[in-house]
């Protein structure tokens, strides 16, 4: 017994954990900084978001712990009734949630406090995909259990789609990564990214130059490969596919995107400036993160921030307040902390016996990623405005516990990595 | 383990590339671009001048004439506005329903958070009621202001006023001047501008992106105080600046007095005058409007604007020349028939008096212009008469050393030349060669194109009471707290007249007013040196005006009175001056013999027929478009009457014309 519980003890990888209250620190500090109210200067003052903050990290170290001790049995067994609540409160939201911003996102569970149903998604869907997947025979290459997973994938999606939650709902095709490494065909990823920069360019081009640009490649390649009846039939085809798709995105850029998101598109493009109007919270973020220079104005000085120069600076935007009061040097701590968590899950990943551990460890590896890289992407102007929270760091109990879950979770089955689950 | 376990790799790599990607992109932004630091910079930074006050101007014994007087603001920050009794606040700051609706609506779209102003400039009292009941109305806020405020309201023309600043200010000023500053207009603050004005003060502060203050930037490192403005100390006494202005009511004229010694303008009377307070605050827009709208003129600053044949005034600098250049002597004598026979030109004396023989004093004393005839006569011919041109050009360089026919440099602006024609001038007019000492005789007693302004016939009298200097007149005895004076204004200037011809024409002077045509003015117990005079003019009744310097031992006061289109000097010039040198030696006015009392000269109406004015007023002050569109016939008559018709007829027109203005001198 006794044996059993050092074992368990020195199974927990303390280097994952480190991490996350690093970055849960971080966080908390930087909302202090952000948020900063004069009437309450203390850093745990109920009154404020960073007092809450603090308590929302005190909740979350303890749920943390809570689900380090259930049985990892209990956790797979369950995957099914997770997934399936979440749908539930996923539509349920629709009916009675709460509208903030634009998206009906929250329901109300009393004492002040609201549930994002969407954050929790991302867990149940990685737990209920990584169950599937680890099944006996199957394999993502066959169309059957492709459908399959994309189902698993696409349902909450749909749902979080109709908040209109589309930051949420991206989030999602991280899992093309699970799938990748589960067997897909890298020719996903590669028409994924060719599919993205068609997008660009035909926004930023006529479509007609675009398609003969398109037209001038394919028959270069075809002219290279002319004995290659093969390479000949899917060039054609994926050229027709090419055509049909500068079209749509035309179609879709003019009738389907609203307005608003047609504008973050413009002006990430470099189409629009408009840096009074819908441009202005790109533009005073960059200039927040600009001004922090190689050291940063220092704690609780910074004043793009602090004198609310830059929108939601404690939740989407709150590695404005990191790039600003830390400069460089703070913007590359953070970040490498990001990119060392996710190598070390990748690495944590790898280790497990269980293809159920693998999957589900790739599944939180990809989502905080894209998370990672959609967030800073966008405060910096590398990616359009799309609101999602930065892991760990920004401000929020929903998103701060859902991300601790979806960690400890994968902590709780690397523990378990000599078992058999 | 499965057979894509190399594929952690490449989702590694992707990773890795992808923060990669962030991080230079941070790199660039944080590091190698500096322009997001500046605007950070410009994002949080308020600039807020600091208004210095503006200096104080004294008269010379320190009573103030102008000075800073707080004014109120009401501001309103819209959103914070409570529904609130608005009748009631109306009543308050004494504005009406749509008058509130317009600046709410003002206010509102300047800024609904950001304070702006309401009401601009309410004064002390108004404010006292408002002060007590601010509280009920949330939103709305006073902030102290200073302009400015004469408290006797004198002196209108000597100090000028400010007003915002011009374009062309702005430009002129390298980025000094922003607009909405003020800026001195006309007058002493104008050409003092950059000692009054003192020196702004800039506050740097933080803002949030509302605009909201949030303390001081840098911990006020880079903060200037505001340097107040120097206190000018005049040269002008108010007491008698006071009772010229009172004497010159009702009439249109000047008054200048010097004191000899210094070179210091003691008295400076532009009349028409108006108050000066007028020109502040919230009705100076109309109130400037309405005195534009006076045909006589209340912003033409006549002591140095106003050009006059000097008249008899000047038979004293007329019999120094001579007496200088070897002419006559004392004792040179002139039979006076009652005219002077210049070729075949008459000068008559004053209402063809005969003066019989009469020597140099006796001839000033008299104001004989036979007398002054045969003189310049003499001089212009004392080389021959081919020599004229010459011998004239000498005569005008003698006449200029007095000041006159240039700008005594003033240190105030608008300051005319006056004239003293050249021989070019009587070369195009005649033909060259073509004129003689008789074709210019006019000039021998002041009249022809010979033209002063009061302040070089005062500067004059200065001359003779010094005995062949002056100080170059000023109006501004000292600047700043430890009393600093231009050095220009310590130095003599002499106008090449020996001291001792002086003793001579001053006794002529005495006896114009002992007993001479000035004796009506006698002071009693003051010997006053004086000279009548009686410019005629084209435009209609002569000039008054009266040139004098008093005590004739060590002269303290010299002094210049102008009285427009009233006839003789000796009736309306002599005596206001004779009332303003004794108040200002005596402090007090006594009896007089003559029995004038200084109520009698203030009530008087000597206002000159505005038909006189209103042609050179529409000229000057309408512009074209109005001035066409007045062109009725009507309009035409009275400009038409000017040259034939009676003046009875033209006051008729001029009346029904002009209702706005003054009535005319008939009401007296």
């Amino acid at each position: 017994m006794i044996n059993n519980q050092r074992s368990f003890f020195f199974n927990v990888d303390w280097v994952t954990v480190f991490i996350f209250l690093a970055l849960c620190t971080i966080g908390w500090f930087n909302i202090h900084a952000a948020v900063f109210d004069e009437r309450y200067p203390s850093i745990i003052d109920a009154h404020t978001n960073y007092g809450k903050q603090f308590t929302f990290i005190v909740v979350s170290v303890i749920v943390g712990g809570v689900i380090l001790l259930l049985e990892s049995r209990f956790i797979t067994a369950l995957a099914p009734a997770f997934y399936i609540i979440t749908l539930l409160l996923l539509a349920i939201v629709l009916v009675v949630g709460r509208n903030v911003g634009g998206n009906q996102a929250w329901i109300n569970i009393g004492g002040g406090f609201r549930l994002q149903p969407s954050e929790f998604a991302k867990f149940s869907t990685c737990l209920l995909l990584a169950r599937y997947l680890s099944g006996p025979n199957i394999r993502v290459t066959e169309p059957k259990a492709f459908a399959i997973a994309a189902a698993i994938i696409g349902l909450p999606m749909f749902l979080i789609m109709m908040q209109p939650d589309m930051g949420s709902t991206l989030v999602f095709l991280s899992m093309v990564f699970v799938l990748y490494r589960e067997g897909l065909s890298p020719y996903f990823l590669i028409i994924g990214a060719l599919f993205i920069a068609l997008f660009v360019t035909s926004i930023l081009f006529p479509p007609l130059s675009v398609i003969g640009i398109i037209i001038a490649i394919t028959m270069a390649i075809i002219g290279l490969f002319r004995r290659n009846k093969r390479v000949v039939y899917t060039m054609l085809t994926g050229l027709a596919i090419c055509i049909v798709f500068v079209f749509s995105v035309k179609f879709i850029y003019n009738n389907v995107l609203k307005p608003h998101q047609k504008v973050r598109i413009d002006i990430i493009l470099g189409i629009k400036s408009d840096l009074r109007g819908k441009g202005y919270n790109l533009n005073q973020s960059k200039i927040a993160i600009g001004s922090g220079k190689m050291w940063g104005k220092g704690y609780l000085k910074g004043t793009q921030t602090k004198y609310s120069f830059v929108p939601e600076q404690s939740t989407d935007f709150i590695f404005c307040t990191v790039g600003e009061e830390w400069g460089f040097a703070g913007s590359l701590t953070v970040l490498g902390l990001y990119l060392f968590l996710v190598l070390r899950l990748i690495f944590i990943a790898e280790r497990q016996r269980s293809p159920f551990s693998r999957i589900y460890a790739y599944g939180v590896a990809s989502v905080i990623f894209f998370h990672v890289m959609i967030n800073i992407g966008m405060t910096i102007g590398l990616v359009p405005v799309i609101g999602i929270p930065l892991p760990f760091i920004s401000y929020g109990g929903s998103s701060l516990l859902s991300f601790t879950i979806l960690l400890f979770v994968l902590l709780k089955l690397d523990s378990n990595r000599m078992g058999i689950v | 383990m499965n057979s894509f376990f190399e594929r952690r790799y490449v989702i590694a790599g992707i990773f890795i590339a992808i923060v990669v990607i962030l991080l230079a992109r941070l790199f660039y932004i944080q590091i190698v671009d500096p322009k997001y630091a500046i605007y950070a910079g410009k994002n949080v930074l308020r600039q807020t001048i600091v208004y210095p006050a503006r200096g104080p101007i004294l008269d010379r014994n320190g009573k103030i004439l102008v000075q800073n007087e707080p004014f109120y603001d009401i501001m309103i920050a819209p959103r914070e506005v409570k529904p609130f009794d608005t009748v009631e606040f109306c009543k308050l700051l004494g504005i009406d329903r749509d008058g509130f609706n317009k600046r709410w609506i003002k206010a509102w779209k300047y800024s609904p958070v950001l304070k702006s102003v309401f009401e601009k400039q309410l004064t002390a009292q108004t404010y006292a009621s408002v002060s007590e009941r601010l509280s009920e109305f949330p939103g709305f806020s006073a902030i102290t202001r200073y302009l400015r405020n004469y408290p006797d309201s004198v002196a209108a023309q000597f100090l000028g006023y400010i007003g915002e600043v011009q374009d062309n200010d702005i430009k002129r000023s390298n980025g000094y001047y922003h607009p909405g500053d003020f800026i001195g207009v006309t007058g002493v603050e104008k050409s003092y501008e950059n000692v009054l004005r003192g020196q702004r003060g800039v506050n740097n502060q933080m803002v949030d992106s509302r605009g909201t203050l949030k303390g001081k930037f840098a911990n006020g490192l880079y903060d200037t105080a505001a340097v107040p403005g120097l206190r000018l100390t005049s040269s002008l006494d108010i007491n008698i600046q006071k009772l010229g202005e009172r004497l010159m009511q009702n009439k249109v004229g000047s008054i200048v007095a010097i004191e000899p010694s210094t070179g210091e303008i003691l008295c400076y009377v532009s009349s028409p005058t108006y108050n000066p307070n007028l020109m502040v605050g919230r009705e100076r827009g109309n109130n400037a409007a309405k005195m534009y709208a006076d045909v006589y003129n209340p912003f033409f600053i006549r002591p140095v604007q106003a050009k006059y044949p000097p008249g008899s005034s000047f038979k004293p600098l007329s019999a120094l020349i001579a007496l200088q250049e070897g002419i006559i002597t004392p004792q040179t004598t002139y039979y006076c028939p009652g005219y002077y026979q210049a070729g075949n030109r008459k000068i008559k004396c004053n209402n063809g008096e005969a003066h019989g023989l009469v020597n140099m004093s006796s001839a000033v004393a008299e104001s004989c212009n036979g007398y002054f005839s045969m003189v310049f006569q003499k001089i212009i011919d004392h080389n021959g008469i081919k020599q004229t041109e010459a011998t004239y050009t000498d005569w005008r360089n003698n006449v200029k050393k007095f000041g006159l026919g240039n700008r005594l440099d003033l240190d105030v602006p608008g300051e005319s030349r006056g004239n003293v024609p050249t021989p070019l001038y009587y070369d195009n007019t005649y033909r060259k060669g073509g004129w003689r000492a008789s074709t210019i005789i006019s000039l021998a007693i002041g009249q022809g194109e010979l033209l002063a302004t009061p302040l070089q016939m005062a500067n004059l009298e200065c001359t003779i009471a010094n005995h062949g200097y002056y100080y170059k007149p000023h109006l501004v005895k000292a600047i700043g707290a430890q009393n600093v004076i231009k050095k220009e204004y310590t130095l003599r200037n002499y106008v090449g007249i020996d001291s001792g011809y002086f003793e001579p024409v001053i006794n002529g002077m005495q006896a114009v007013v002992e007993h001479g045509t000035g004796n009506h003015s006698k002071i009693p117990g003051i010997i006053m040196c004086g000279k009548t005079g009686t410019a005629q003019n084209p435009g209609g009744e002569a000039h008054s005006v009266f040139v004098a310097f008093a005590p004739r031992e060590n002269p303290k006061i010299a002094i210049a009175v102008v009285v427009e289109n009233s006839g003789e000097g000796a009736h309306w010039a002599a005596p206001i001056a004779s009332f303003i040198v004794e108040k200002y030696l005596r402090g007090s006015i006594s009896p007089r013999e003559s029995g004038i009392t200084v109520e009698q000269f203030a009530n008087a109406n000597r206002l000159p027929d505005s038909a006189l004015y209103y042609s050179r007023f529409r000229k000057k002050v309408l512009p074209k478009d109005t001035a066409k569109k007045l062109k009725t016939d009507s309009l035409k008559k009275p400009v038409k009457g000017l040259k034939g018709a009676s003046r009875q007829n033209k006051k008729d027109s001029s009346t029904r014309l002009l209702a706005v203005l003054p009535k005319g001198k008939d009401d007296k």
